[in-house]
């Protein structure tokens, strides 16, 4: 049996990234709390930087490219998504929000979530629940309670952001472990249940 | 014409002409449309297929107009659309604009229907878009009955009931239009194609291939299941968005300032990439015949295949042109070399001449120019009348 897939979306632009560090220090928390349950999972990295111009492309086209449609794939067929983004203007950077848009309604339902935020000041910790959380209760995301917003100065006093870092992974093992994702079902599947005959669109059937 | 027709689809925009500054009016539009239908027929192209939108820049309003006015000027041309709004016109109407339209072209007229993909259409015409679906079934239903019943009593939730209601003029010859069913991504219209043994028509141009595959798969599948016959007789017909000069280098420095503004696709993706991900062929004759001629890998021995050609403010010069090099040079050669690779048993594309041979055989048709379809109509009203009566009394009238 193969191992269940995290993967890891971290939208940072800065190479090093502050985002990529909250989204690794995400995946290796909820990667401790995952074999406390005796469970081992895959890590995906999925990097939106490199696929800005796709993702831009995407949208006036609706026309992925094969690295695009591959890093869209990896995301909808996860157990588990870990997904970071820097603030801008209160709210997540355009590109978090565009890679998103990519993805159909139902395609994330059910999947176990953890979500994190970076930003200058703590006066934009607030992007996690005026923005974040919206989005992902729209595409019907499993979202961990807890959020980690990492401001700059969290990476250099004792503020508690590793005790937050440790919560939020073990909600997420938790939440993979206690409730996994439903995979919806596919229209096209003749045999399966989201497939409409045309009898059932009559309503004869 | 061969197993396959080949022809010409037309989105309809008025777009400037990036390279000139020149906007065409619409009047310079509309005519040059019947240049470019007549052009098609003059260098043996079998169909020109209009589109349907209602709000500029777009000029397609009014289909059986246009093809009717195309239809008294050629002879062989196949009229057709891509598509007709099955949603927001009165199906009652469609019937009988169709049907008039394949009187008056001597069965040349069948027809392709959509959804459309403008989501203010829905209001302007009083509909509601989250109704698409179900609008599309619901009024094919209708359309089917009106032109395979003689006297129609209906009751729908969109449409207001009909009792004893005969749509005019009967089909020519007893037989209807044949009908495609198109869309995109929508699992629900493959299936009501299939349901009827009807065509089913992919645009196959601006998305990737994997839609129209998919598409075509289910299509194909359920057309067995309802059966009407192995997927592989199911009538599938293709877009293609091509572009031609004789060296890619020319095609492609020609194309590219069009390309890069364009409506649908301009300051996105560049000429390369979106080639590379969609069936667009930006290069020479040679290249369009093997593109093309790839499109039966993922969607099998198909029987009508349409090229856009008009988009983006390419002038009427220019489009007149790829017209002629389609007609010369490109489908000949795939006349030919589909032929020679199309499997036993696939049917031809459907041709008035062939469906009322076969609906004889078969028992089906309607009556000979419709008189039979009235005399059945005149039994067959009374009954109607009374079961109108009977349910008038029902609901306490």
């Amino acid at each position: 049996m193969t191992n269940p897939r995290i993967v890891v979306v971290s939208a940072g632009l800065g190479e090093p990234s502050s985002t990529k560090l909250l989204a690794d220090r995400l995946r290796d928390a909820t990667l401790t709390a995952l074999t406390a349950h005796g469970q081992h999972a895959d890590v995906v990295d999925v990097t939106l930087r490199p696929l800005a111009q796709d993702i831009a492309s995407h949208m006036l086209t609706h026309n992925p490219t094969d690295a695009l449609a591959a890093a869209i794939k990896e995301v909808i067929d996860a157990e588990a998504i870990i997904a970071v983004t820097p603030t801008f203007n209160m709210s997540y950077s355009g590109l978090f929000k565009s890679f998103f848009d990519c993805v159909e309604e139902g395609q994330l339902a059910s999947i176990p979530t953890a979500l994190g935020a970076t930003g200058g000041t703590a006066r934009h910790s607030m992007v996690m629940d005026t923005a974040m959380r919206p989005m992902f209760a729209y595409l019907k995301a499993q979202v961990a309670p807890t959020g980690v917003f990492a401001a700059a100065e969290d990476w250099g006093s004792a503020s508690g952001l590793d005790r937050r870092i440790a919560r939020e992974g073990q909600e997420l093992a938790d939440l993979m472990v206690a409730m996994p994702r439903r995979r919806e079902a596919d229209p096209f599947d003749t045999e399966g249940d989201a497939f409409v005959s045309f009898e059932q669109m009559l309503g004869h059937a | 014409m061969s197993s396959m027709q080949f022809g010409i689809f037309s989105v309809s925009d008025i777009t400037q002409d990036p390279t000139t500054g020149k906007t065409p009016s619409e009047h310079e539009r509309i005519k040059g449309w019947i240049a470019m239908a007549k052009k098609a027929e003059e260098v043996g192209l079998d169909v020109f297929a209009t589109g349907e939108h209602h709000n500029p820049p777009f000029f397609s309003s009014s289909p059986t107009t246009t093809l009717g006015y195309i239809a008294a000027q050629t002879e062989r041309l196949i009229l057709s659309t891509a598509t007709t709004l099955i949603t927001t016109n009165d199906p009652v109407k469609i019937a009988e604009d169709f049907a008039m339209l394949q009187h008056l072209s001597d069965g040349r007229a069948d027809l392709t229907l959509g959804r459309g993909n403008t989501g203010p259409v829905y209001p302007w015409f009083g509909k509601d878009i989250r109704d698409g679906i179900e609008l599309a079934i619901e009024n094919y239903a209708l359309l089917h009955k009106l032109w395979h019943e003689p006297v129609v009593n209906w009751q729908g939730k969109h449409r207001t009931p009909l009792t004893g209601f005969t749509s005019t003029p009967a089909p020519l010859d007893g037989v209807a239009p044949f009908v495609w069913h198109g869309s995109i991504r929508s699992p629900q219209i493959a299936e009501q194609a299939a349901y009827y043994g009807d065509g089913f028509f992919h645009n196959n141009i601006f998305w990737n291939k994997e839609h129209t595959e998919r598409m075509v798969r289910l299509y194909r599948s359920r057309f067995a299941h309802y059966g009407h016959g192995e997927p592989e007789q199911a009538i599938v017909g293709l877009g293609g968005q091509v572009f031609m000069k004789s060296t890619e280098r020319e095609a492609k420095e020609r194309f590219r300032p069009f390309f890069d503004v364009a409506p649908v696709y301009g300051h996105g993706p560049s000429l390369e990439d979106f080639t590379e991900m969609t069936p667009l062929t930006v290069g020479t004759p040679e290249q369009v015949i093997e593109r093309t001629l790839s499109f039966r890998d993922y969607a099998g021995d198909y029987q009508r295949q349409l090229f856009l050609v008009d988009h983006a403010g390419l002038p009427l010069e220019e489009v007149l042109e790829q017209i002629e090099i389609l007609g010369t040079e490109v489908v000949p050669v795939l006349r030919r070399e589909f032929d020679r690779v199309r499997a036993d048993g696939v049917p031809d594309a459907p041709t008035h001449a062939a469906r009322v041979a076969a609906a004889r055989e078969a028992g089906t048709q309607m009556g000979e120019q419709g008189n039979a379809w009235q005399e059945g109509a005149r039994t067959d009203l009374d009954a109607a009348l009374d079961t109108g009566a009977a349910i008038a009394r029902q609901a306490g009238e």
